[in-house]
């Protein structure tokens, strides 16, 4: 089992840019190749990296991100986010990174608990079905909070 | 006894992990696989020697190679190499920590 002093790391991913997603999802799962438990709460617009509909079309932000380095204006013009998602989506799968779809594969699989959040599924008018079946169910914010509660555990907004 | 003697005459770097695959023989990885606190089985020999085979054909190893390998799959990996399988798995097969972040 690990040897570190972290033992369990909680994150919860409120956003579904790509950029916001793929760092929940690399640290989960670099936690569990080091040995450390972890789960992710997915919640308001988190909640769109879990629907089948919806997660293999996430975009990077162009507008309100200065690292774009693009003026707002011109990332807010038709076009600009799947462009610049796709020049993306190229350099990630260079780094044999995986899409949204197999990466859930790959977390579940490799026992990382994804739970989504009652409230926001309901604000939503989401059902069960909407989500991916690795889902390992819903919880209310009380319910995570519960499963932080013991020692070397971090918890992390995302 | 002579098992112990051959595992410590090997070098290894500070986290354990064997500088020169030329020292590594099966009785090194049991040894290391003990360390681990890991029994090993033949299948886990196995998986060993595909992560051996990978490493010979300069092939980068993560968990989605693994996923890909047709060797085997994810939980088995977990399961055969709790707490951290790329780690320790390498670490028995006596090849370097791989880089990889994913």
């Amino acid at each position: 089992m690990s040897t570190t002093k972290v033992k369990k790391m909680l994150f919860i991913l409120s956003k579904a840019t790509i950029e916001n997603v793929y760092a929940a999802f690399i640290m989960a799962n670099g936690a569990r190749m080091e040995g450390i438990e972890a789960e992710i709460f997915f919640t308001f617009f988190g909640l769109e990296a879990v629907q089948k509909k919806k997660l293999n079309n996430l975009h990077v932000a162009t507008v309100g991100n200065p690292a774009m380095h693009i003026p707002t204006m011109v990332g807010g013009l038709p076009g600009m986010e799947a462009i610049a998602t796709k020049m993306m989506k190229k350099e990630m799968e260079k780094l044999d990174m995986p899409p949204v779809d197999e990466f859930l594969e790959i977390l579940s699989a490799s026992g990382v608990k994804l739970w989504g959040c009652k409230l926001a599924i309901d604000m939503f008018h989401l059902e069960e079905k909407d989500l991916i079946d690795d889902m390992d169910g819903i919880l209310t914010i009380g319910d995570f909070y519960n499963r932080a509660d013991q020692d070397g555990t971090q918890m992390l907004f995302v | 006894m002579e098992t112990q003697e051959n595992a410590l005459k090997v070098d290894r770097n500070q986290e354990g992990y064997l500088t020169d695959f030329s020292q590594w023989n099966k009785d090194v990885g049991e040894q290391i696989a003990q360390e681990e606190g890991i029994e090993m089985t033949p299948r886990h020999w196995e998986v060993i020697n595909w992560i051996q085979e990978q490493v010979k054909a300069d092939k980068a190893l993560s968990i989605r190679g693994i996923k890909k390998s047709g060797v085997l799959d994810i939980k088995e990996f977990y399961a055969l190499f709790p707490g951290g399988p790329l780690k320790i798995s390498t670490k028995i097969a006596g090849v370097p920590k791989p880089k990889s972040c994913i």
